[in-house]
């Protein structure tokens, strides 16, 4: 169910994220976090709606809490839109698919 | 598409009254809102809702209420619905341009945690600003951090946050706290957290890249304003029911909870029901909701046997 979302960490974020040939989408979040749990199957969804289009991935601010201070992550969780390296989108808390189909239709066009 | 029942809203009410409902071969469609789970999955260890004797986690909770739902027919999907006619039978939805009719609906759309509603407050939200320790506390590990609120959550609130931050001053408008005696003493004998008596928050400094960085203190008794730093600011300061969408349709008290017949979950408009947290201020327990999501469930069963 969970095969297009990748598991993203503090190693691999530059090359898979950052030097990534699409849009990349990555929700931070962490084990604790409930609005996580609760976002969790919708980014599943996207992911698979848009597989092939987007790279969609997760990663957990307890285990890779580098990257997610490099972004000023202040609450999770917190999903960032990358396109070339640079940030451009973001949403915070649990906001629903349609905002995040719109951000990634946005980075598409 | 068309209906017998549509539950508005994915908190402990409204999947118990998806249980009910759906075991009663009515096939509810629940939409689970722009919070799917409710309030339950901003909590962490629920140690009070019976059957759980070691405690369970909220969001474990409610996927165990959503699976149950399923399991017996119901449909859960994450929309949000923007629109509703209740003046007209069968009840439309608008869920952005798709519409959907029922011939009952139970509304229960909860609460959500109030806001000052300060300019700044919206503007950073998120990035120190915050209504949800349990979800944020962990991002100001060693930071100074402020709990508004006098209550049993800005409590709750304050105490938890002392795992991570190094000192916690709750801000609170009065000069007693309204929380519970327990939870007062836990305040009071904790070495890192501090009280502002009689103070109100005014404003926010800080920037979506810099974080939050100080906040306004108004001391309400004589009116001065000092200004003090901080890393965070943690809401605290009660609910408001999540009822806009059915303003000028649905009889609401001046709160804006949606009045329910006594020992009922009737509105004023038959075919209606509300229960959990829409139509609670005084219980607001995980199950309550349930209790009355039940009763929400079977009254809109015997309506449509009856009608």
């Amino acid at each position: 169910m969970a095969e297009n979302v990748i598991e993203f960490n503090d190693q691999n974020f530059d090359s898979d994220v950052l030097e990534a040939g699409t849009p990349v989408l990555v929700d931070f979040w962490a084990v604790w976090c409930g609005p996580c749990k609760a976002i969790a199957p919708i980014v599943e969804e996207i992911a698979n709606d848009y597989n092939g289009k987007v790279k969609v991935g997760k990663m957990d601010v307890d285990r890779n809490n580098q990257v997610a201070m490099r972004y000023g992550i202040r609450s999770i969780p917190t999903l960032l839109v990358f396109n070339n390296g640079e940030v451009v989108d973001q949403v915070i808390g649990n906001v629903g698919k349609e905002s995040i189909e719109s951000m990634l239709n946005k980075a598409l066009s | 598409m068309h209906r017998k029942v549509i539950i508005i809203g994915s908190g402990p009410a409204g999947l118990t009254a998806a249980v009910y409902a759906a075991r009663a071969n009515l096939e509810p469609l629940v939409f689970e809102g722009s919070q799917p789970g409710g309030q339950l999955t901003i909590t962490t260890d629920v140690e009070n809702f019976p059957g759980f004797p070691d405690g369970i986690m909220g969001p474990e909770l409610i996927e165990h209420m959503r699976k149950q739902a399923v399991r017996f027919g119901a449909t859960c999907e994450y929309k949000t619905v923007d629109r509703v006619d209740l003046l007209s039978s069968p009840f439309t939805i608008w869920v952005k341009d798709k519409k959907y009719t029922a011939d009952t609906i139970i509304i229960s759309t909860g609460a959500s945690a109030r806001l000052l509603g300060l300019d700044s407050e919206k503007e950073l939200m998120g990035y120190g600003v915050s209504a949800c320790a349990t979800c944020d506390g962990f991002f100001f590990k060693e930071k100074e951090v402020l709990v508004v609120g006098g209550g049993d959550s800005a409590a709750e609130e304050a105490i938890f946050l002392t795992k991570f931050a190094s000192k916690v001053t709750i801000i609170h408008r009065r000069d007693e706290l309204r929380a519970s005696k327990i939870m007062q003493d836990r305040v009071f004998d904790h070495k890192r957290i501090e009280i502002m008596w009689n103070s109100s928050l005014d404003d926010i400094s800080g920037t979506k890249d810099s974080g939050v960085t100080g906040a306004m203190i108004k001391d309400t008794v004589s009116g001065d304003t000092k200004k003090i730093s901080c890393d965070g600011v943690f809401m605290a300061i009660g609910h408001i029911p999540n009822t806009s969408v059915f303003k000028g349709q649905l009889d609401l008290d001046d709160k804006g909870y949606i009045i329910t017949k006594p020992d009922s979950t009737y509105t004023n408009i038959p075919g209606v029901f509300a229960c959990g947290d829409v139509q609670d201020q005084t219980y607001r327990q995980a199950v309550t909701a349930a209790g009355t999501g039940c009763m929400s469930a079977i009254d809109a069963e015997r309506w449509l046997e009856e009608n």
